[in-house]
């Protein structure tokens, strides 16, 4: 038995089904985010005072060009595939892969230094929303490295019996990779900025 | 299960061969019934373990009836097993009860009524009225059940943890829940049942957008599958900002934050040393947020199955289906902008409780239209009272009655005085409970020869459905008047120490005479399940001379469904087509049959 749509895409809507699922999740996601930054602006609303300069600007500006950048090597990843350059998909994805690794690593470090001071969750709170809010933020970014450790391993024989289908599934981690990047190019501004 | 074969029915015979060449693929015992990836066999995994859970969720509700008509005195037969912690001597303990009375909110909600309706009927119906050969994502619809299934075990066992389960309520306010015992199991629990939700969503959909049949355009759709659409799209967007509020609650929980305890909280005269600066209306914001669209999860399938049932045995198209169609779909839409009316007790305002309320008319507006054209299409028929039908036909009042008895409450000044009596609890169970629970009956009742290839027996079925109306009746009804008489919804000795609740009082042990005879005819149904499956009539692949799809596929339907490729001809209810051979005209049936 076969399930029409998995690879072409249906005419009349002008999609493949995993296409609309991953955005359908990208609509969960949008409102899971939505939800954590409206608790944000109504704890900020209820706060006596609010601090401002607690996080490190720089620590925080450089993984926002680290993720940027490896959404661009993530779109490379899927044009090369395109592109039929399965050499140069090889080297953007694995890339990619080492930016997310980079961005958590600066993570640590970010954290740790908290850490240190006793500077933990239960101290203020705007603590405790910037651990909630980066914290799975982070479990996104992991989430994102398993998929693609799936595809630079495992995954990556798909392409010699399936391209088109394994094309997809890299375009379809991209899109999903694109809004975690997103969710970061809100986060940095809202806890590191204003 | 076990007699039930896969490939097709004994009435036909030469059907085999075909189904043979189809489905090829010999599959073991645990990839067939409990690893499948089939949606039919997830579909009935989901509905058994859903009626599971519903009788279990009932359950805790007998031995609540027992202590609120015999306060203080032992519970009778399974007292004893209960423990010290629970019932000493088999006498209930408040804190107990509480957990009872969370669990079975949360055990009817989460685990019963939605994943039977949604997961289990969407599941095994909906791919089959569209014309799919499966869901759009079969191992996703595999990871959502067993998703479910941990969340369920997780709920199961947080009754053993030291201090029991969630006794927060269903709502799980905070402060109480960031303090009280067995909240931590409750949202972990919850986290998977979230889980599954969202993935079985995503599923819906796709399968909807992208697999119906050839011909099967938008406004071919059977009302069921309408209802399931716009039930998957609410459970998409609206489950995230309670799994984001399951978070918070966990870290106020865990890691010591507090974002819904507020500074210089007291509890039993000392001050709870948290840091403070947290807004436990925050909560009820991001709960209420869910759980209002989650409402109308638990009822559209409902309206969908009824829809179904109805246009069946009336023998007449569903009267208004495009109407039905855009009710179904803007209330969808305005479900996501009244949850604030569930918190007119808060004191959040003038200003929002104004907006709230008018919200609240406006969607009682689609409602009465769904309702009046379900009614509208008993009109002239010359009516099958088959089981289902019978249920079908007693939903209409008694949701009828859930509705209206709504909307006081959908009004701020008739509400404050009413909201935390037994009025609400009485609103709300006409809505689930005669309304929704006697909806997925019915559907039961209707898809069970589809699913097995055997009709369920139809005297123990009338039995069942007379008992269950009368008993379930005499179980509601009264909670209205002890609203208004103001007994408060949460005592749990059933309201004794307050005066005003004297002349009321007597009620409770009627309610729970009811409430055990509502146990006992279900006994009926139980039975007539189990022998209905061995020892049922058998029937060809379509008994009730129905007009969708899913009657055109063998009963029971092979792994990949449709033995030739179902197109759509014609809408979903064409019968007594004047000038037609007989009084139905499939969906599946060419113009000159």
């Amino acid at each position: 038995m076969n399930i029409p749509y998995t690879v072409e895409t249906r005419p009349d809507t002008g999609l493949a089904n995993g296409k609309l699922g991953i955005w359908l999740f990208l609509g969960s996601e949008v409102m899971l985010f939505g939800a954590l930054f409206s608790t944000y602006i109504i704890l900020r609303n209820g706060a006596p005072e609010w601090p401002h300069g607690e996080l490190n600007v720089w620590l925080g500006m450089t993984n926002t060009f680290i993720l940027i950048a490896s959404s661009v090597t993530m779109v490379m990843a899927w044009a090369s595939l395109k592109l039929n350059n399965w050499r140069r998909h090889r080297l953007f994805l694995i890339l990619t892969f080492v930016l997310a690794a980079v961005f958590l690593v600066n993570k640590y470090f970010e954290y740790s230094s908290h850490f240190a001071r006793g500077e933990g969750p239960w101290h203020s709170t705007f603590l405790a929303i910037y651990y909630t809010l980066t914290g799975l933020h982070g479990l996104h970014i992991l989430g994102g490295m398993i998929v693609m450790s799936y595809f630079i391993g495992p995954g990556a024989k798909m392409w010699k019996t399936s391209p088109e289908q394994f094309a997809n599934r890299i375009e379809y981690t991209g899109l999903y990779w694109h809004f975690v990047d997103l969710v970061w190019i809100f986060l940095f501004p809202v806890l590191y900025l204003l | 299960m076990d007699n039930v074969s896969p490939h097709g029915s004994v009435a036909h015979g030469h059907v085999h061969e075909h189904v043979h060449e189809h489905a090829h693929e010999d599959l073991g015992f645990w990839r067939k019934y409990v690893f499948s990836v089939d949606h039919k066999v997830i579909g009935i995994q989901y509905a058994v373990t859903a009626l599971l859970f519903l009788f279990f969720g009932f359950s805790l509700m007998m031995i609540m009836r027992w202590q609120l008509a015999y306060p203080g005195r032992p519970i009778p037969l399974i007292g004893q097993w209960l423990g010290q912690d629970r019932a000493p001597m088999g006498v209930m303990l408040p804190e107990f009860y509480n957990q009872l009375g969370a669990m079975h909110g949360t055990i009817m909600v989460f685990l019963g009524v939605v994943p039977l309706a949604v997961g289990g009927f969407g599941n095994f119906v909906l791919p089959l009225q569209i014309g799919a050969p499966d869901m759009a994502f079969p191992k996703l619809n595999m990871a959502s059940y067993w998703s479910y299934f941990v969340g369920g075990v997780v709920m199961l066992v947080s009754f053993f943890q030291r201090g029991g389960a969630a006794q927060s309520g269903w709502t799980s306010y905070p402060p109480l829940a960031d303090i009280a015992p067995g909240q931590t199991m409750w949202l972990i629990g919850m986290v998977f049942l979230i889980t599954s939700s969202l993935l079985g969503s995503i599923n819906f959909i796709v399968t909807t957008v992208q697999l119906r049949a050839k011909g099967m355009s938008w406004m071919r759709l059977p009302f069921f599958v309408w209802a399931q659409f716009v039930t998957s799209f609410l459970l998409l967007l609206a489950f995230p900002p309670l799994e984001a509020a399951a978070v918070l609650q966990l870290m106020d929980r865990l890691a010591g934050t507090s974002f819904f305890l507020p500074t210089g909280l007291v509890v039993s005269g000392k001050i709870v040393p948290v840091v403070g600066h947290g807004n436990p209306l925050l909560w009820q914001h991001l709960f209420w947020f869910l759980a209002h669209p989650e409402v109308y999860v638990l009822i559209l399938p409902a309206m969908g199955i009824i829809g179904e049932v109805i246009a069946n045995n009336t023998r007449k198209p569903l009267w208004g289906y495009k109407a039905l169609v855009y009710s179904v779909t803007f209330l969808g839409f305005m479900s996501f902008v009244v949850w604030a009316h569930h918190m007119f007790m808060t004191g959040m305002g003038t200003v929002m409780s104004a907006f709230f309320q008018t919200t609240t008319m406006i969607i009682s507006i689609p409602s009465v239209v769904i309702l009046t054209a379900l009614l509208l299409s008993l009109w002239g028929a010359s009516i099958r009272f088959t089981t289902p039908m019978l249920f079908a036909l007693a939903f209409l009042p008694m949701f009828g009655i859930g509705g209206l008895t709504g909307l006081p409450l959908g009004l701020a000044p008739s509400d404050i005085p009413l909201h935390d009596t037994y009025y609400v609890i009485g609103h709300f169970h006409y809505v689930v409970a005669p309304g929704t629970l006697f909806a997925l009956f019915a559907g039961v009742y209707y898809w069970f020869p589809k699913a097995t290839g055997r009709k369920m027996n139809d005297l123990l079925g009338k039995i069942h459905f007379w008992g269950s109306l009368v008993t379930i009746n005499l179980v509601f009804m009264p909670m209205f008047i002890e609203g208004l008489a103001g007994m408060n919804r949460r005592m749990y000795d059933g309201g004794q120490q307050y005066q005003h609740n004297a002349g009321v009082l007597h009620w409770n042990v009627v309610q729970g005479y009811a409430a055990w005879g509502l146990g006992l005819f279900q006994l009926f149904f139980i039975v007539n399940f189990f022998m209905s499956i061995k020892w049922g009539t058998l029937v060809d692949k379509n008994p009730w001379q129905a007009t969708t799809l899913e009657w055109l596929a063998p009963s029971p339907p092979g792994h990949g469904n449709f033995l030739t490729e179902p197109i759509a001809y014609r809408g979903p209810y064409e019968y007594s087509v004047p000038g037609a051979p007989r009084d139905f005209s499939p969906q599946f049936e060419p113009e000159k049959a």
